[in-house]
């Protein structure tokens, strides 16, 4: 029956790749006239002007790829992190969030996201399978650049964000239901939330809302759903009594300095164009992803005694998650505080962990949810328009007001990611299941779920 | 015949070699080990988490010998294995019933 299930749902994803694929054909792609500066690429109505610009497409084509790395480095930063029984199941989590959610967003998932609007709340379904976006720029999101870039650009966020749960609930997650669920967060929880935040019509960019890149989108949605997910999937057998320590602190450090080299490209790349902004950005990303390192750093040196390897690269991560929101808004000193306060904050809000009880087994919810939480209201301290004359002002800088914006989107994001994903686990539990048996936990994921291990020597 | 297992610090393995071939030992077994004596073991913290690690590893070598080279061999062991530190190891001497080398089906103390 749940088998049974597993294949119709890949069966009606067949099915509307098939149509999609007929609605492609009917509409050949426009191709923008970028060889005669003459005739500008047709731009909708209130659009500025667009006009494919090399310098800025040749910046984002490299951002795209440095975002796409970040997945399997976030593989590696989690895959060190579980016992050597999880470390295949654990890459693959992310892993397969590549497969999964190219496929996903292509079909809907940037209709859905950028599409055009309906109600504030999420795009039309007429972008479907990619109809009509061609290479002439769209003037509503990044007019110097093929609207196809802005939309593989975009699919990079979209895969890694749900890869970014998994932490919380690696080493017992049945790998079936795992590959459903990230199916249906994405179109559920992720589309809807970066239509709010950055979808023409959007109701949140209707606010004023300050993010970036992402700390909303990627890094509260999926931190707060991997809070629901550690409570309602439940703890490790033997969390608390057995050693759960990880098994190849090397990976993790690897991976770690994957996702910073590609976060220049998830920050820096924001900016949809090359120049001032994408620097300042760039200049933002590094120097609060060093300051958290060199904070998470002290303070666990201060109150263990010890610098650790995995807190170094953690404190790493958790800066770059908080400027997230803020990187193009702020300069490099704000990133400097921004960066300090978010590594020392992560810090504590993992070592609270154990006090709450729930077994978030990698910190997604200490490092994401917390991280970009703070960065999303911190933003509103330290935005400024003398960096992006397109953003705003923070309270630093005249404008109290933008703090209560900032923290009213937050509450948004934070109650619909907590209950969507919350219904998602429910409903999923009650039909396919969300956790391997106790047999199949106790032999690892590699074995039990794929059929193979990792180490053979 | 004897066997002569001693568990030592992993860090006097080279001492310990260099003393056996000193004295003519034409062969050994190593072994990666765990276990816990005296020495307490020590607590790792992950992020804040805490485990207690009670194994310590050790390594285990294991000669056999003819048994009047017994007690040079052990006195050799002890010597080179010796810190003066808790958690330096112990030796253990038992008798062995019988050897063959696989290739030559040799038996007795010709195999060893």
């Amino acid at each position: 029956m749940k088998r049974t299930a597993f294949f119709l749902i890949c069966f009606l994803i067949a099915a509307a790749a098939a149509s999609a694929f007929a609605a492609e054909a009917e509409t050949p792609m426009q191709i923008a006239q970028t060889a005669s500066p003459e005739t500008p690429a047709p731009a909708s109505e209130a659009a500025p002007a667009t006009k494919v610009d090399t310098g800025d497409t040749a910046w984002i084509l490299v951002s795209t790829a440095l975002v796409m790395l970040m997945t399997p480095g976030l593989a590696l930063f989690y895959g060190g992190m579980v016992r050597r029984k999880n470390v295949l199941g654990t890459l693959m989590h992310s892993f397969v969030a590549l497969a999964v959610i190219t496929v996903q967003w292509v079909l809907f998932g940037y209709s859905l996201a950028f599409g055009p609007d309906v109600g504030g709340f999420i795009g039309s379904l007429s972008w479907i399978g990619l109809k009509g976006i061609g290479f002439a720029p769209n003037g509503d999101y990044a007019p110097t650049i093929p609207h196809q870039l802005f939309m593989m650009f975009q699919m990079t966020f979209a895969i890694i964000t749900p890869a970014l749960i998994s932490g919380t609930i690696a080493e017992r997650i049945k790998f079936s239901t795992y590959v459903v669920f990230i199916f249906l967060w994405a179109t559920l929880v992720y589309d809807p939330i970066a239509h709010w935040v950055w979808g023409v019509g959007g109701w949140i960019k209707g606010l004023g809302a300050l993010d970036f890149a992402g700390g909303l989108v990627v890094h509260i949605s999926s931190g707060v759903s991997a809070l629901v997910c550690a409570l309602v999937v439940g703890k490790r057998k033997g969390y608390g009594a057995d050693l759960m320590a990880p098994h190849n602190l090397t990976l993790t450090v690897i991976g770690a300095g994957i996702l910073w080299f590609g976060w220049f490209g998830f920050n820096g790349g924001s900016a949809l164009a090359s120049g001032d902004l994408a620097t300042s950005a760039f200049v933002a990303t590094h120097v609060a992803a060093g300051a958290a390192a060199f904070s998470w750093m002290i303070v666990e040196w201060a109150h263990r005694g010890k610098p650790t390897a995995l807190g170094a690269v953690s404190g790493a991560v958790a800066g770059l998650v908080a400027i997230t929101p803020a990187s193009g808004f702020v300069g490099p000193l704000s990133s400097l505080i921004i960066g300090l306060i978010g590594g020392a904050v992560c810090y504590a809000a993992v070592s609270l962990k154990p006090k709450f009880g729930y077994d978030d087994s990698l910190d997604v919810v200490g490092v994401h949810a917390v991280g970009g939480t703070a960065g999303a209201i911190l933003t509103g301290f330290f935005a400024s328009t003398a960096v992006n004359a397109a953003g705003g002002n923070g309270l630093f800088f005249g404008n109290p007001g933008q703090v209560g914006i900032q923290a009213l989107s937050v509450l948004a994001a934070w109650a619909y990611s907590f209950v969507v994903t919350w219904i998602i686990l429910k409903v999923l539990d009650a039909t396919l299941g969300l956790r391997v048996s106790e047999e199949e936990e106790s032999d690892g994921l590699d074995l039990s779920q794929h059929g193979e291990v990792g180490y053979t020597f | 015949m004897v066997k002569v297992e001693a568990i030592i610090k992993p860090f006097r393995l080279t001492a310990v070699q260099e003393a056996l071939v000193g004295i003519g030992i034409q062969g050994m077994t190593v072994t990666e080990v765990k276990g816990f004596g005296r020495q307490k073991g020590h607590v790792e913290v992950y992020r804040g988490a805490e485990y207690r690690v009670d194994f310590v590893p050790k390594l285990m070598i294991t000669v056999v010998i003819p048994e009047n080279q017994s007690k040079p061999v052990v006195d050799a062991i002890q010597k080179a294995a010796c810190t003066g530190k808790i958690g330096d190891g112990k030796i253990f001497i038992s008798q062995v019933t019988d050897v063959m080398r696989i290739r030559t089906r040799e038996t007795g103390p010709e195999a060893v």
